[in-house]
């Protein structure tokens, strides 16, 4: 006789996790996350450390445990399904509860909010004709991530943040690296700890020489002992990370699904409707959920829900790359269809953590989407699909390289 | 339809801004939401129902006054 196990913790076919995406899907999550959504909305995963946490999968479900004030997202609590041995919270506020957690990111809001952010559409609009001006007078074929994806959202967090662009090698070294899961703890720490040191200096200047820039509203608040000079650090370390990271791998890795979708990428070129690109950004965020290794939470009280009792103390994983593909949601989940409507998704998040940089993305997205293709209407793969290089090792999916021609 | 916010919820996400602007707006220090009109008439309602749904913080309520 083998001991009886408890009945909501079966032993057996406990899949692992992160899972990994099927041989020739680059689009879509891993089948397995998809098989445990049909089994139900709450089941369980094992993580590197043997340790069992809740695997939530369905949209509703997400939705509501990310938005619950029983939920904690702080990283030092005992139970939190971390991704590695390091539990140390070394990137900031998104790791924090409220109050700590809403006190530093209202500190940081005002150059995200919708009318700034709007106003700022000119300026990106010109970065992204000078772009692509450069690569039309260019080599041709050329690879897209490093001539136009990555350049777009560094420039612009480089100009909101005061960061100088000139540094843009060393920032974007180091962030990938903090990025890769293959990344061992003591390489992560490194580049951590080098950014946080460049970061800590530049408020160090922006105390003595402040400009317009959201690190010398930060170096104001350390002046003011608002706020610790390593915290304001901390802070700069995390928006830049978010600031390029994400937009670049959008852009990338959303040209190569429009260009694996030619009815849907004419359709985005030919339009003249502004609702029309902005409903493809929405879609495309959808589709794509390039932030997929998938929220991470801790239960601080007992909740019942879908007909589970998830226990204080328990670890949360919350994929919302199977949100957003949850049927129950989104009719048809795994077709990519700009005309959609997809503003529910949950690629942003839920919750007081959802994304605070997403009226920039969002701009960026659609500066990008209405104008590359139209600027550049033959665009087209410089290669085999099977050759292009994907992030499974990055925590923020996307395309290392996108060799292009016109 | 009546609609209340709540400032201490406010995670400044934005969102309800984008879909409703006649009705939202955003304090220009830390992004937190500034209810416009209070009992919103139609066609607005349909926009400001789904704000109250994406809202990530739950801090827009509706009730029938």
């Amino acid at each position: 006789m083998t001991e009886t196990l408890s009945s909501d913790e079966p032993q057996a076919g406990i899949p692992e996790y992160p899972m990994r995406r099927a041989q020739g899907c680059p689009f879509d999550p891993p089948p397995t996350l998809r098989d445990e959504q049909e089994k139900g909305p709450l089941t369980k995963v094992r993580l590197w450390d043997g340790s069992r946490p809740w695997l939530v999968t369905r949209y509703a479900e997400q939705r509501a445990l990310l938005a619950d004030p029983r939920v904690s997202a702080d990283i030092t609590r005992p139970g939190y399904p971390s991704q590695s041995s390091s539990r140390s919270n070394s990137i900031g506020f998104i790791l924090m509860d409220d109050p700590e957690h809403a006190r530093l990111r209202r500190m940081v809001t005002a150059p995200f909010t919708i009318k700034r952010t709007e106003a700022l559409r000119p300026r990106v609009q010109q970065i992204v004709d000078d772009l692509i001006d450069d690569m039309l007078a260019g080599p041709n074929p050329v690879d897209l991530v490093e001539s136009f994806a990555l350049p777009v959202p560094s420039l612009v967090i480089c100009d909101l943040l005061g960061v100088p662009y000139a540094d843009h090698d060393f920032f974007q070294d180091n962030s990938k690296t903090i990025i890769n899961r293959d990344s061992t703890d003591e390489q992560r720490a490194g580049a951590l700890g080098r950014l946080a040191e460049y970061l800590d200096r530049l408020v160090g200047e922006k105390l003595d020489r402040p400009s317009e820039d959201l690190l010398s509203q930060l170096a104001a608040r350390v002046g003011a002992g608002e706020l610790p000079r390593g915290e304001a650090a901390r802070i700069g370390v995390l928006l830049l990370i978010a600031g390029h990271e994400t937009t670049a791998n959008m852009i990338a890795l959303g040209t190569l699904a429009l260009l694996q979708h030619p009815e849907q990428l004419t359709a985005l070129r030919e339009t003249q409707d502004p609702k029309l690109v902005a409903g493809a950004v929405e879609e495309l965020l959808r589709y794509l959920h390039i932030t997929h290794s998938g929220r991470r939470r801790v239960a601080l009280e007992d909740i019942e829900i879908a007909g589970q009792v998830i226990r204080a103390g328990d670890g949360l994983i919350l994929p919302n790359d199977i949100g957003n593909r949850d049927p129950r949601a989104f009719s048809d989940p795994d077709r990519l269809d700009i005309h959609r409507d997809a503003r529910h998704h949950v690629a942003f998040g839920f919750g007081v953590h959802q994304c605070l940089g997403q009226p920039l993305a969002r701009m960026e997205l659609q500066v990008v989407y209405s104008t590359l293709y139209r600027r550049m209407p033959t665009l087209r793969l410089a290669g085999a699909l099977e050759d292009i290089p994907f992030k499974h090792d990055g925590s923020v999916y996307g395309v290392y390289e996108l060799p292009v021609a016109w | 339809m009546k609609v209340t916010v709540d400032e201490d919820k406010c995670c400044g996400a934005g969102q309800c801004v984008l879909l409703a602007p006649e009705v939202f707006d955003q304090r220009d220090d830390d992004g937190i939401v500034v209810l416009l009109d209070a009992e919103p008439r139609e066609p607005l309602q349909a926009s400001v129902r789904e704000a109250a749904d994406v809202c990530p913080a739950a801090a827009i309520r509706l009730s029938t006054p």
